[in-house]
């Protein structure tokens, strides 16, 4: 636990890239990353465009269509590369309002303890435990579809596990002598908190923060393959959404259905490899060696 | 106070809570409520109170909220203007699949999950167990409804052989139950395994994680002593003692497992409650989608409070006042 305090940021990524599978998850996300970055650039199909006639409507690849067509003739290939933006885009920003709830949650509670600790639990256990999936579909269809509020919707129920690591890390972070020496130095709460609880904290946070943007992305994914997604943008669950809808699979036309998924699989993979592996070097004892 | 009534307390509290979160979520719903429910811009003045009034909406918050609670606690879950019938008789006829659906894919993901995590832990550090811990991180970064669409296409348009759609075969006329049980049973292999191969994963990392742990235990090394096998000391010892780390964990395996249901029930269109939220969704069908949540977040805190209760039983130190 002591040295998993002291872990400097680029001696993490060290580390990081000494594990063999935190490796593979770097090496992922950096080509999905450079791939929606600069791919559009690259291959200027426009996403958008609908075919000219019903020749164009599900073609199999082929024609300077890489990955085919889709039920309305439109590139799939571009398609794919526009909706990583989207899928990464929603999975960073709901992860990023999740982990400042989580975390400031699992300080706050873990830090002051006392009334406040019970009630700040007892709402993170409620959340922990009411289901995820239904609650955003709920959520989804009362307040719309648009694009931050999928981002809101999804990082808003994202938060409990981050508060109750962070809370429980924050405890024994309490029991150090240096903070009672701090307090009886006359050290304001806020500032022991900045300087003495946050610094050592913060490994811990980004590793599980990495874990959280897998699960916010699959959570995207999964919101608008049921139809709630954002339908002025293309993400790869709605690509699936509407391969599905339009009968592609009945059609066999492979090309629409799988690189969506396997998009999805190789980003949400990425980001665990990478928090699996930051979790063992941060937090040895937590975390299942690989 | 005795643990199970604490734990009886928090599970009734927490239910009161979810009740008024799921009053207040339904109740602030952008625009008249009533245009929602019934569908249409055309209602006149009179119609519009009149639907106001049936649904306890002309007052104020707080006695909307009471008659909400007298109306749930009387069975009312209000009225489904698609399916033009009260919504808890709707519920009643889709219940029971779900119910069939995840008891039976439960059954085998916590079986197969538990024997292959514990297998791979046993191996810790060799080959078999890493890539068993390679396949289970791959496995659970699946998107489910994926997996579903994948074996959809498989079995039901490439390779063919198995039923992709619904829980029984069209106007099928069966000689006996057996037949129709049989026939159910078809329809209930792509759907089980479908959640299987996604969620045994979560079983196997935390079996394998917790007999890891187990194994480097005192204990253990007493039994090694002992020149026990290493058979009997991972099934015999090691197994048992696993367990008890992997029933707190599937505490969050419950609210995985109804998200991964809804998905599969849409891709098989299986008629149960998760496709019943997915038409909901689709029609805005507010007081069905209203009734579902309610219905599934109620069962997933009863299913908490089973498994507490049964860990409690199992290892009484558990629940002591910290």
């Amino acid at each position: 636990m002591s040295d998993s305090t002291t872990t400097h940021p680029t001696g993490m990524v060290k580390q990081l890239w000494r594990l063999g599978l935190g490796r593979a998850g770097i090496i992922i996300l950096i080509a999905v990353a450079f791939s929606a970055i600069v791919g559009p650039f690259i291959f200027p199909f426009d996403p958008a465009a609908v075919g000219a006639d019903a020749s164009s409507i599900l073609q199999a690849p082929g024609n300077g269509h890489i990955l085919g067509t889709d039920e309305l003739g439109r590139d799939v290939f571009s398609q794919l590369l526009t909706g990583a933006r989207i899928s990464l885009f929603v999975g960073v920003m709901a992860t990023v309002i999740s982990t400042i709830i989580g975390a400031s949650l699992g300080i706050f509670s873990g830090y002051f303890q006392g009334p406040l600790d019970t009630v700040l639990m007892s709402v993170t256990d409620f959340f922990l435990v009411v289901p995820a999936l239904p609650l955003m579909i709920a959520m989804g269809a009362i307040f719309g579809q648009n694009l931050s509020i999928i981002i809101l919707v999804i990082g808003f129920l994202s938060w409990p596990r981050t508060a109750r690591i962070v809370r429980s890390q924050t405890l024994s972070l309490r029991e150090r002598q240096y903070i009672p020496r701090a307090k009886s130095l006359g050290a304001k709460n806020m500032r022991i908190l900045r300087i003495n609880i946050l610094p050592h904290v913060m490994p811990l946070i980004i590793a599980n923060t990495i874990l959280v943007v897998a699960g916010c992305i699959l959570s995207e994914a999964t919101l608008s393959f049921i139809g709630l997604g954002d339908p002025d943008r293309i993400s790869w669950g709605s690509m699936l959404h509407f391969s599905f809808v339009s009968g592609a699979i009945g059609r066999g036309a492979w090309w629409y259905f799988l690189p969506p998924g396997i998009g999805i699989l190789f980003v949400v993979l990425g980001f665990t490899l990478v928090g699996q592996a930051l979790e063992q070097i941060t937090n040895p004892r937590l975390a299942a060696d690989v | 106070m005795p643990y199970f009534a604490r734990r009886t307390l928090t599970l009734l509290s927490s239910i009161v809570a979810i009740v008024t979160f799921n009053f207040l979520l339904f109740h602030i719903i952008p625009g008249d409520p009533i245009r929602l429910i019934a569908r249409s811009q055309h209602l006149t003045a009179d119609e519009i109170a009149k639907l106001h009034h049936e649904y306890g909406l002309d007052g104020s918050l707080f006695s909307q909220y009471l008659t909400y609670v007298k109306n749930l606690l009387h069975g009312d879950l209000g009225f489904s203007f698609t399916y033009q019938e009260p919504v808890i008789d709707i519920v009643k006829r889709t219940v029971g699949n779900t119910v069939l659906l995840l008891t039976t894919s439960t059954l085998i993901v916590v079986i197969a999950g538990i024997l292959i995590g514990v297998f791979a832990g046993s191996r810790h550090g060799k080959r078999s167990d890493s890539s068993t811990v390679i396949a289970a991180l791959v496995a659970w970064s699946l998107p489910t409804f994926w997996v579903g669409m994948l074996l959809v296409f498989t079995f039901g348009v490439w390779i063919g052989g198995l039923p992709i759609s619904g829980i029984t075969t069209p106007h099928a006329i069966y000689d006996n139950i057996f037949q129709k049980w049989q026939d159910i049973g078809m329809h209930l292999i792509l759907p089980t395994l479908t959640l299987a191969i996604v969620d045994i994963a979560f079983f196997v990392i935390i079996s394998r994680t917790s007999l890891i742990e187990v194994m480097s235990e005192d204990y253990m090394l007493t039994a090694r002593g002992k020149g026990l096998t290493r058979r009997t000391i991972v099934w015999g010892h090691g197994f048992r003692n696993a367990l008890l780390p992997v029933l707190t964990a599937s505490v969050l395996y419950i609210s995985a497992l109804v998200g991964g249901a809804i998905q599969v029930e849409v891709v098989y269109s299986w008629p149960g409650m998760g496709l019943l939220t997915y038409n909901s969704v689709l029609s805005r069908d507010y007081p069905v989608l209203e009734a579902c949540f309610l219905i599934t977040a109620v069962a997933v805190l009863v299913a908490n409070f089973a498994t507490d209760l049964l860990y409690h039983k199992l290892d009484p130190r558990v629940g002591v006042q910290r």
